[in-house]
């Protein structure tokens, strides 16, 4: 988060709203909104509206999170405990759950990846994600952030702002700009107009000691450094850094997303609301479980080869056991198969609390080579999958499943959606 | 129990009966081997309920009588004796083996528990040793070793007229060989599917003896699900495999688009050559054309191999992958000078016959090979 502050927040956006231009604005950076105090809400309904502060407690405590309405009183993150009381005597303190805060923060990532396997997760409460391949399958980036933040409002109630933009910088700068509740697009064309009034400490890497040190040479704002000569930046600021603060300036980031751990293992997992025994259940829910970890899979044009299962039992206790297939496959069929003869093997014979797929030993599926074998089918389940997955990218997730998965509650798509929400309340 | 016999002849006996014996028993008795003397003849018997092995040596019998004793450790000590003459005899519950100054004693286990050698089925007809031993070991390595699918760990055996067909598949290859035999009696028309691994074990001991083997298999009544081999003094029978063979003549296809032949050594050579940078799972890719065949493996990452020969070729320039050991297990099965390989095309089985200096195809024998689909 850091120097988030110099940034303008909310109101006046002048053409950034969810109907701009976002062609080529392929990355999204979302952070949830005051995450650890919304999660608290979120289980203790009677804190809503109140100022709130998670951590800060005890002498030497350091505000980890602060309500809207804390804020209000001038409340901010790594604040000393102390100074939060003096300056917000009512608010509620509480002391971090950081379990609560992780589960929370896994369940909203694993919205993220459904829309796409290009998930750079920064920190427990926000994210990049490149959603370039996924524009075909889902719709428009910025139809892209609308969905996530109204499955992240309905699926988990939270909220959360999203940043679009074409590059991570800007949608960094983005998110920042549409907090609390909001979604901002920079368009590819509006880039420098959008960054070039900002205050140099806007730019990333530049902290105190080197917006010091700019300012002292009269640089103030980032047009300032995108029209510096090469010279003066790199007498204010060093050789290395003047090479990317004027990229930065100019509105170039050439990073990308790097999805931590994305290439090691795909797959997905559920915790039930009471713990399951029954069979049925469990094997539907392993179908399901299957179907999503093949869907995200070919939507990462991955295949695996390796089937991993996982399940927590109700005394929380993880079991995990792994199959290697004779050749990758991204095809739920197969992994459910294999996902449930591991099942039937291991027998807990314990209620279940939580149960995960995850395909391990990933290679890009178009060039994984496979052994074909006599009387083989050349229209199969993986055809029949490729089906269902363009039926859900026209009529939205889940609009073809497994016979066995109707009866379940259809869940919120992350496709195209019939509303996009950007009359949210900024 | 007492007799005196030639180590080689003792040695051979115990082998090819130790051999089928199981490594594990589901009963102490079943790892022993049986020795059985009467009237002048010593009979070695193996058995573990699937498969039971048989055979009769002459002996000078001094008494005769039974004993049961470590079938492994008996192979073994008679492999390693000197080359003189063996005796054995029972004295109470053991077994003295004396060979020069050798002299071993084995403990025996109780000879009536242990079950009744099941009776040879009805003779079916005979082949020829040596060529059904080499037919035997050309379609046995196409069978499956996956337990999981039972059906394909067979060799199944057509018997039709005078003709002996046998074939074997895994999925990804198929071996099919046709042989002629002497049906008795005239009209035969069965089938069996019999477990690779005994068939091949006892084609392997059968077929360096020469002479005819005798095929019996059971059509109803005793010995039903049975089959038996045997030849001179051997004789074997295995249970048949359950279970519905897979149609897979149908999937042979009978025209090609395009056909290549190749020295088998030499193409053998660069295949084995080249893959050393194949791993586990990628495969050798062959591209036919005009100039000849390029033979590749490796990936634009990983380490790369090619190289190139002569290669006869009529058709239109194509590339086709395999697995190189499934190419390779065909290759060193041709019993001719030169391969040929016909397609239709990449993603379709390609098949390997083997053919004289002439190219003209020298046997029945067809080994087909599912290619590997390469990118996408």
């Amino acid at each position: 988060m850091g120097r988030s502050q110099v940034v303008p927040r909310g109101g006046g956006d002048e053409g950034f709203g969810a109907d701009a231009d976002d062609t080529g604005c392929t990355i999204l950076h979302v952070d949830m909104d005051a995450f650890y105090c919304s999660v608290e809400v979120r289980r203790r309904p009677e804190l809503r509206g109140r100022p709130l502060i998670v951590g800060g407690a005890g002498p030497r405590g350091v505000v980890s999170s602060a309500s809207y309405e804390a804020r209000e009183f001038g409340v901010r993150s790594a604040m000393p405990g102390a100074r939060a009381r003096a300056l917000c005597p009512q608010a509620v303190f509480l002391p971090p759950d950081f379990d609560a805060y992780t589960e929370a923060s896994r369940a909203v990532m694993e919205i993220f990846r459904d829309v796409t396997p290009l998930v750079e997760p920064l920190s427990l409460d926000e994210a990049f994600l490149d959603v370039a391949g996924a524009v075909r399958l889902l719709g428009r980036p910025a139809a892209i952030a609308a969905a996530i933040r109204r499955r992240v409002r309905e699926e988990q109630r939270l909220v959360c702002s999203v940043g679009v933009a074409p590059t991570k910088f800007m949608a960094k700068l983005g998110s920042t700009r549409a907090k609390p509740d909001g979604l901002v697009v920079i368009p590819a064309a509006r880039v420098l107009e959008y960054l070039h009034p900002l205050p140099v400490g806007a730019l990333w890497g530049v902290g105190e000691r080197t917006e010091e040190q700019l300012h002292r040479m009269g640089l103030r704002t980032v047009r300032d450094v995108a029209e510096a000569p090469p010279g003066l930046l790199r007498r204010a600021v060093g050789e290395a850094a003047t090479a990317h603060l004027g990229a930065l300036a100019r509105g170039h980031d050439p990073r990308r997303v790097e999805p931590v751990q994305a290439e090691k293992s795909i797959g997905a997992e559920t915790t039930f609301d009471t713990d399951v025994a029954d069979p049925d259940t469990i094997r539907r829910t392993l179908l399901g479980l299957s179907g999503k970890t093949a869907g995200r899979l070919r939507r990462a044009g991955q295949a695996g080869r390796t089937v991993s299962l996982k399940v927590r039992l109700a005394d929380f206790r993880t079991l995990s056991r792994s199959r290697t297939l004779g050749g990758p496959t991204d095809v739920s069929r197969e992994i459910f198969e294999t996902a449930w003869a591991l099942f039937e093997a291991l027998a807990p014979g314990d209620r279940i609390r939580l149960l995960g797929v995850r395909m391990e030993g990933l290679s890009v599926a178009g060039t994984t080579p496979k052994q074909l074998s006599l009387g083989e089918s050349e229209v199969g389940w993986r055809e029949a999958e490729l089906a269902a997955d363009a039926a859900a990218a026209r009529f939205g997730a889940g609009a073809v499943r497994p016979a066995s998965l109707l009866n379940q509650e259809r869940r919120p798509a992350a496709g195209p959606p019939s509303r996009i929400d950007h009359a949210d309340p900024a | 129990m007492k007799f005196r016999v030639e180590r080689d002849a003792l040695a051979d006996a115990v082998a090819w009966t130790a051999k089928s014996l199981p490594s594990r028993p589901s009963v102490p008795v079943l790892a022993g081997v049986m020795l059985r003397v009467s009237d002048g003849r010593l009979q070695v018997s193996g058995f573990d309920y699937e498969v039971s092995s048989q055979v009769g040596v002459d002996v000078q019998a001094d008494a005769d009588g039974a004993a049961l004793v470590s079938g492994r450790l008996l192979a073994e000590i008679t492999k390693s004796l000197r080359a003189l003459p063996v005796e054995l005899a029972a004295v109470g519950s053991h077994v003295e083996l004396t060979c020069g100054s050798a002299r071993f004693t084995l403990p025996t286990m109780p000879v009536e528990d242990y079950p009744t050698l099941p009776d040879m089925p009805a003779t079916a007809g005979t082949v020829e040793a040596g060529p059904f031993a080499a037919a035997v070991a050309q379609v046995a390595l196409a069978a499956g070793r996956d337990d999981t699918l039972p059906v394909l760990t067979g060799v199944r055996l057509e018997l039709e007229g005078k003709t002996l067909t046998m074939l074997a598949t895994d999925r990804y290859r198929l071996a099919i060989r046709e042989l002629e035999w002497r049906p008795e009696g005239g009209e035969v028309s069965a089938a069996a599917l019999v477990p690779a691994r005994t068939l091949n074990d006892t084609a392997k001991a059968l077929g360096p003896l020469g002479g005819s083997v005798t095929v019996a298999l059971s059509r109803g009544g005793v010995g039903e699900g049975m089959i038996g081999f045997s030849a001179g003094a051997r004789r074997t029978t295995s249970r048949l495999l359950d279970g519905e063979f897979p149609k897979v003549r149908a999937l042979l296809p009978d025209t090609h688009n395009a056909q290549a032949r190749v020295p088998v050594s030499a193409l053998a050579e660069v295949v084995k050559r080249v893959a050393l940078v194949a791993e586990r799972a990628t495969p050798v890719r062959l591209s036919f054309g005009e100039d000849g065949l390029v033979v590749e493996a490796g990936g634009t990452e990983d380490a790369r191999a090619s190289e190139a020969m002569d290669c006869e070729y009529t058709g239109e320039p194509m590339t086709i992958a395999f697995n190189h050991q499934y190419l390779l297990d065909g290759l060193a099965a041709l019993d001719g000078p030169v391969a040929v390989l016909s397609f239709t095309e990449p993603k379709k089985p390609a098949i390997i016959a083997p053919a004289g200096e002439d190219g003209q195809i020298t046997s029945s024998y067809r080994y087909l090979i599912m290619p590997v689909r390469i990118g996408g």
